[in-house]
């Protein structure tokens, strides 16, 4: 199917006490790139996510992923939150819980070299730096050869080094052929890395267009309010 | 008196009394194994109640929390009638055995382990639950998952656990009938000896008693600064 969008979402909605939380979203995605998704606190950013890997059920909508109906996650989808989980265990043990069966210890060590994580294998997971963490929890979802990479604001509150190596990761990964959707309030983030921008404000898809068109000349009042770092109401 | 009692009583365990430590040993055995069997049924069962959701739930969680604090007569009660001749486990010919003991102090450790292990588990699942529906991690392995993972937490409540049974009195008393060198353990010997006047005895058994409940209590300091300092907890 070689027309088929990787990403298709269809009069998406979600409602939670009688609120339309995400409202009426359609929009569809190319094969590879790197998606922005952008709008101020509140916007339901994270939740478009959510819907999109499958973690939260829409009230009305459908959402498919390389032409196959999300119902739940899947092994072609990962995800990175915007608070990285990590299991009570060691870096290296973290890795081999998430790793598909019979990934060997090489391919691990060559994960964490990556991230810049080699000499921290056997540490406590939890008592890595926050950007540390976070770089783990991104290698951990690579591990597993996803088509496409949700991340939730990874790079929030992390010193230069580390927002450099994940971008780096991440821009490995999308020059070998994945499809990253990345939400993130840094507008230098979203020039760097962005292929396109979906700008969503309220539950709505404000607009969707390429990443240069966006930060020249941006469509909606509410985009060019959030560009100029005005208060959208 | 009470100096001579107290010089008798460090006499006993200094010289290894072999009455003394059949009953310590008979103690020890019987709340080991009444332990051991309440946590392969209350760690699982706990984990369970704290990861799924079901119909009747809270009233399950209720139900154990409130038999936390179940009157150990009672349940020496209720074992003696399931174990009587008369009663429906009678064809067992368990009364007045260790056995009939470890079935009592088993009922009551039971709904604490599973009871504390809930509250652990549900915390951790707050943290874990997208992460582990993300990875698609099944729910046998997120059991085990969640059990390894809380490790040092459940130790805490397993050692509350074994504190119970090694202290419990009015139950084992019941079902066990204080034998001499059968079903004679440190606290119906405790009870046995002060009411016969034969206080060297009874104090050096609560001397014993005594240490025990301190070295389980420390190993829970212990396990539990381990566990904050290596990020485990």
């Amino acid at each position: 199917m070689p027309d088929t969008p990787l990403i298709e979402i269809t009069n998406l909605c979600l409602r939670v006490n009688n609120t339309d939380l995400l409202d009426s979203i359609s929009m569809s995605s190319k094969d590879c790139g790197v998606t922005m998704v952008m709008g101020p606190n509140g916007a339901g950013k994270s939740l478009l996510l959510k819907c999109l890997h499958g973690l939260i059920k829409p009230t009305f909508g459908s959402v498919k992923v390389s032409g196959e109906y999300v119902l739940g996650p899947s092994t072609n989808q990962a995800m990175v939150f915007q608070t990285p989980v990590l299991l009570r265990r060691n870096v290296f043990a973290n890795l081999k819980f998430a790793a598909p069966p019979g990934t060997n210890a090489v391919t691990i060590n060559n994960a964490l070299s990556t991230a810049h994580l080699a000499d921290k294998k056997d540490l406590p997971a939890r008592l890595l730096s926050g950007g540390e963490q976070q770089r783990l929890a991104l290698v951990r979802a690579l591990l597993r050869k996803p088509k496409l990479l949700v991340l939730d604001e990874p790079t929030a509150s992390l010193d230069p080094a580390s927002i450099q190596i994940i971008e780096g990761l991440i821009q490995d990964f999308t020059e070998h052929g994945g499809k990253t959707i990345f939400v993130s309030h840094d507008i230098g983030q979203a020039k760097r890395l962005g292929s396109d921008i979906i700008f969503l404000h309220k539950g709505r898809v404000v607009e969707h267009s390429d990443a240069a068109r966006f930060f020249i000349n941006p469509k909606s009042k509410e985009a060019k309010a959030y560009l100029n770092g005005q208060l959208i109401v | 008196m009470l100096t001579q009692a107290f010089s008798e009583a460090f006499s006993l365990i200094a010289s290894a009394n072999p009455d003394l430590y059949e009953i310590l040993w008979l103690s020890v055995k019987v709340s080991l194994t009444a332990l051991l069997s309440a946590s392969i049924l209350a760690l699982p069962l706990g984990t369970i109640l704290a990861i799924s959701e079901f119909k009747g739930k809270r009233a399950i969680v209720t139900f154990f929390t409130a038999m936390m604090g179940l009157p150990p007569v009672v349940v020496g009660l209720f074992v003696y009638l399931m174990l009587s001749r008369s009663g429906p486990l009678g064809v067992l010919e368990l009364l007045y055995t260790p056995a009939a003991m470890i079935i009592a102090q088993c009922i009551l450790i039971v709904p604490i382990v599973t009871s504390l292990t809930h509250q652990i588990i549900e915390e951790l699942n707050r943290e874990y639950r997208d992460l582990f529906f993300s990875l698609r991690i099944d729910t046998g392995r997120a059991i085990f998952a969640y059990l390894w993972d809380a490790r040092f937490s459940l130790l805490t409540t397993v050692l509350a656990g074994f504190g119970r049974a090694i202290s419990e009195v009015g139950a084992v008393m019941i079902v066990g009938g204080n034998i001499n060198h059968l079903t004679r353990i440190m606290t119906t010997a405790i009870a046995l000896e002060t009411s016969k006047g034969n206080l060297a005895l009874a104090l050096a058994l609560g001397i014993v008693l005594l240490m025990i409940a301190l070295v389980v209590n420390a190993l829970v300091m212990i396990v539990k600064t381990f566990a904050m300092d290596k990020g485990y907890a």
